[in-house]
């Protein structure tokens, strides 16, 4: 067996007696845990946090029994979040139908709309989630806030790709993007009184400077100015030296070297200012040359300022390295993060993930995010796009199929457990070139049919993927609940419609009971209008034609009534059963008039040969 | 087409049906009425959006539907119809048949009337499948075949027609106030069930069906058991199938394969089409004779429907690759429908 990446996560049945030995049951999506009377020696328990709980109690015997069911995902439960599964299916299907005959460059720009697609879907719920403020959704914001980050990151790294120079401003966007306070705060500044003053005024300006937004730095510095005309050559200086900053122009005709001539000249230039002591009676103004120069240890002071070490990582970028190389990243990344964090502080996932990305293993951070969050929603949407943009190399897993088509079979099956989402997985199962077909053979006869109408949806979903044995047994439940309930017509458009021959003739002798047992037909409208569908077996097609003649025969047609019923008699499809009925009938037909003279001879024949062979048996 | 916006609600939308607007306003419709389905809790919910005449109004977020109020179903609603402005009847999966009055002051819904189990079987309830009332009778019909009659302010039923079919009974409409057609099945070929039928607002002779292979026909109940003209319009089931009610040259389907589609009839023909021949291979159109000398502005144009002469449009609604559209309503300029897709998609510029 293989060794386990992470130690299991032990859960907590609160409801359960101390004590008890608990035997359990795997289902599809939970596992159903019971007491049971077994005393197991030495038994102790682990206090963790519960995941999701329900318990139900069931028979009472002897003891307490209670079933307990522990389900891993409670996500597709929320309402919100529903809004997720079913925004990001329709971006998925779409992204399915993006041809491979594209060139290159236009399908990158797809797919980067693409993945900026599935990122808005999630701010959305994010948003809605925040609105509701409830506590418990917490937890949900912030892991949606943490999926979006990893999302980003492996957006401007992997699908798009950047090169040097282009790369640091995309980190630049990311870092701006998930670290909304510096707005909050610098609107209430601004709005107070006199803005210079607020006591977080430099928190502000120092995090604006952080993420190199050097506008809104110097807007906020040209306040302190006013206030401070001793000092103005000095703000002029700063102001001028943020002004000068170079920055990458991607779509310029500046090459990256000439960018970064430029950007070390700059450099030079804010060193000198440092060393001639220019800010020196300003500890603030010092304390922002001394970050422009991009000196580890002020980065470092402002750790609560920077609060992730990402952040810090991008900083000293822009600062050091701004013509920074996607394979250098994880050099500088592994060592900001080492320099940031405490030596005794655990790496979280998140962090970690992180980390892999910045090594561009995506492997890596594949695995890492399927183990710490409990849906499989995130990674396999991911790796489905990835897998578009031909990053990942086949990874063959001991179930043969690639790691795409692992992960969405997994996320996929989770879907199907749902009441209602389950329509949404069989998408995800068109999409699985290699075991999607057998999963939903396995799954779709699980639905719970309970209308006809969900029946239906059910059925199609199975025709149009050629799953004849799935429809039969569909039709054959729906059919036979029908049957049960005593509508024998819906039991026989059921069969004919799973082209049934065995069922239908089960219920064309339920038909012919019912016409023995009453006299008359209950169900003429579907029996007439049958067509060829009555050739599907051969009691059907002697109960249409049966009622066809019994339909002569009241429209006083008895030639053509007599011919009919003398090819009833010997196409020899009656039922034993009916033998006596058919030749009662015949009886007042011989003394017709109209009935030509051949006819009467053959019935008489046929009369005696099917009393002949009634004696018989 | 202008791009219509989808608003994702976490359920899937099994009916929708605007608010009747009072006929001497010009007002367009600005509420409507969802019941869900395929939920462990389903619910029955009222929407605005927002239509005040306002019409130099952005289309797009701001007419984004927004949730008035809802309320617990017991059951999948599998029909809903409003009875007058304040109460809506729903039928459910249970067998149950609700009225449900929505209050606008406090933007509650409260029960009004129920039925429960009216429709059963001996050992089993019955899902109930269609409903349709002319204030304040109210019919409906269910998986056991039976017709039943109430009114809206009695306790019990008024009648029940058993065994009106041993088949499963899927829609029913008015044809005048004292008949109703109900839906089962057609024979063309093959044997296949109808699922929605729709009165022709006007001319009370025209049905048009929506059945399993996704056709569409149109009838003249006072001729015969066949079909007027047969369309193919969808590639699988039909669920609904709507005239518009004040401009009947247009007509509306949708369909189990995610597509909603716009009929558009034109009237501006000299000479009746079935003189004028000719087949188009989209459309098998078999005419039942005409009155001699017949005014032709009595014999609706989808008696006659034959788009070979591009007398009959059609224009999908909606983007590409929904899941099923379940239910759909028009009213003036707006049609509302809901999808499997847990999205409802409104469209305020309906060109009619």
């Amino acid at each position: 067996m293989e060794e386990l990446d992470v130690e299991p996560a032990i859960t907590n049945i609160p409801a359960a007696s101390d004590g008890k030995h608990l035997g359990f049951a795997w289902g599809p999506g939970d596992i159903l845990a019971y007491e049971t009377l077994y005393m197991a020696p030495g038994m102790c328990r682990h206090q963790h946090k519960p995941l999701s709980m329900f318990s139900h109690s069931c028979a009472k015997g002897s003891g307490c029994s209670f079933i307990h069911e522990v389900r891993k995902d409670e996500d597709i439960y929320s309402p919100i979040l529903r809004k997720l599964f079913n925004e990001s299916h329709h971006i998925f299907v779409g992204l399915q139908t993006i041809r491979e005959d594209l060139p290159s460059k236009n399908k990158k720009t797809q797919f980067v709309s693409i993945s900026k697609n599935y990122r808005s879907v999630i701010r959305a719920c994010m948003e809605e989630l925040q609105q509701v403020a409830a506590s418990v959704l917490v937890l949900q914001v912030s892991i949606l806030l943490a999926i979006e980050l990893i999302w980003n990151l492996c957006e401007v790294l992997f699908i798009d790709a950047a090169p040097a120079g282009p790369l640091l401003l995309h980190l630049l966007d990311w870092v701006r993007l998930h670290k909304g306070d510096v707005d909050e705060k610098a609107r209430e500044v601004l709005q107070s009184e006199s803005p210079a003053e607020h006591h977080d005024y430099w928190d502000v300006v120092v995090s604006y400077v952080l993420q190199g937004r050097f506008e809104e730095a110097r807007q906020m510095l040209v306040k302190q100015a006013t206030l401070q005309p001793a000092a103005r050559n000095m703000y002029k200086l700063m102001d001028t030296l943020l002004s000068k900053m170079p920055f990458y122009n991607p779509g310029g005709t500046q090459t990256l070297t000439e960018f970064d001539v430029k950007w070390r000249h700059w450099h030079e230039e804010v060193d000198r200012c440092l060393q001639d002591n220019s800010f020196a009676s300003n500890q603030h103004l010092e304390i922002i040359c001394k970050i422009l120069v991009g000196d580890e240890d002020t980065l470092l002071e402002h750790k609560e300022l920077l609060s992730t070490w990402y952040h810090f990582l991008v900083t000293r970028l822009l600062f050091c390295h701004p013509t920074v190389k996607p394979t250098e990243l994880h050099y500088y990344a592994q060592s900001c993060m080492t320099m940031f964090l405490d030596l005794r502080s655990v790496p979280e996932p998140l962090d970690s993930i992180l980390l892999a990305a910045f090594e561009f293993d995506i492997h890596q951070v594949i695995k890492d995010c399927s183990i710490a969050l409990n849906n499989w929603w995130f990674v396999a949407h991911l790796t489905d796009l990835l897998d578009h943009c031909k990053l990942l190399q086949s990874h063959n897993l001991h179930f043969g199929s690639n790691l795409r088509e692992f992960l969405l079979l997994e996320y996929a099956s989770g879907l199907f457990t749902h009441h209602s989402l389950w329509q949404l997985a069989v998408d995800y199962f068109d999409n699985c070139p290699e075991f999607g077909h057998v999963y939903l053979e396995l799954q779709i006869e699980r639905v719970p049919l309970d209308t006809e109408r969900k029946a239906l949806k059910v059925l199609r979903i199975c025709e149009q993927r050629q799953m004849s044995e799935q429809v039969r047994s569909i039709c054959k439940i729906m059919a036979m609940r029908a049957l049960r309930n005593n509508r024998l017509g819906s039991a026989l458009s059921w069969s004919i419609r799973a082209k049934d021959a065995a069922f239908a003739t089960l219920i064309s002798e339920r038909f012919l009971q019912d016409y023995c047992a009453r006299g008359t037909f209950s169900d003429l409208d579907l029996i007439d209008n049958l067509g060829p569908a009555m050739l599907l077996s051969d009691r059907l097609t002697f109960l249409v034609k049966y009622r066809e003649f019994h339909k002569l025969y009241e429209e006083n047609r008895f030639s053509e009534a007599a011919k009919l019923l003398l090819s009833l008699i010997t196409a020899k499809i009656a039922p034993r059963s009916f033998w006596m009925t058919l030749l009662t009938d015949a009886l007042p037909l011989l003394e017709q008039k109209e009935v030509s003279h051949s006819a009467h001879c053959a019935l008489h024949c046929g009369f005696g040969h099917d009393l002949c062979f009634s004696k018989h048996t | 087409m202008e791009s219509v916006n989808a608003k994702y609600v976490s359920q899937k939308i099994s009916k929708t049906r605007w608010r009747p607007v009072s006929h001497s306003s010009l007002q367009q419709p600005d509420i409507f009425a969802t019941g869900s389905w395929d939920n462990e809790d389903n619910k029955i919910s009222f929407w605005s959006i927002g239509n005040h005449g306002s019409s130099g109004m952005d289309e797009g977020f701001e007419g984004d539907p927004q949730l008035l109020c809802e309320h617990k179903h017991d059951g999948d609603v599998l029909d809903l119809q409003f009875l007058d402005q304040d109460r809506i009847v729903t039928t459910s999966s249970t067998g149950a048949v609700t009225i449900f009055r929505h209050h606008q002051n406090s933007q509650t819904i409260s029960v009004s009337q129920r039925w429960p189990r009216v429709h059963r079987y001996p050992c089993d309830n019955a899902p109930c499948t269609g409903v349709v009332c002319s204030s304040p009778e109210i019919v409906t019909v269910g998986e056991d075949g039976k017709i039943i009659v109430f009114r809206a302010d009695q306790e019990g039923v008024i009648r029940v027609i058993e065994n009106a079919d041993s088949s499963t009974i899927h829609a029913v409409t008015y044809l005048r106030t004292t008949e109703i057609l109900t839906c089962i099945l057609y024979l063309d070929d093959v044997l296949l069930p109808l699922h929605c039928v729709d009165r022709h607002p006007n001319q009370q002779h025209i049905v048009a069906t929506g059945g399993q292979d996704g056709m569409l026909c149109v009838w003249d109940v006072r001729q015969g058991s066949t079909p007027f003209s047969l369309m193919e319009a969808h590639s699988a089931e039909m669920w609904e199938v709507h005239f518009h009610p004040t401009n009947p040259d247009h007509l509306f389907t949708c369909s189990e394969d995610g597509s909603l589609l716009h009929w558009e009839t034109s009237t501006h023909s000299d000479m009746p089409s079935f003189l004028q021949g000719g087949r188009n291979n989209s459309m098998i159109s078999r005419s039942a004779m005409a009155p001699a000398g017949g005014n032709q502005s009595l014999i609706s144009t989808w008696l006659s429907g034959d788009s070979s002469k591009g007398r009959l449009e059609t224009t999908h609604m909606l983007p590409s690759q929904t899941l099923s559209v379940n239910s759909l309503d028009v009213l003036g300029q707006c049609l509302v429908c809901g999808t499997d897709g847990e999205a409802i998609f409104v469209n305020r510029q309906v060109p009619v």
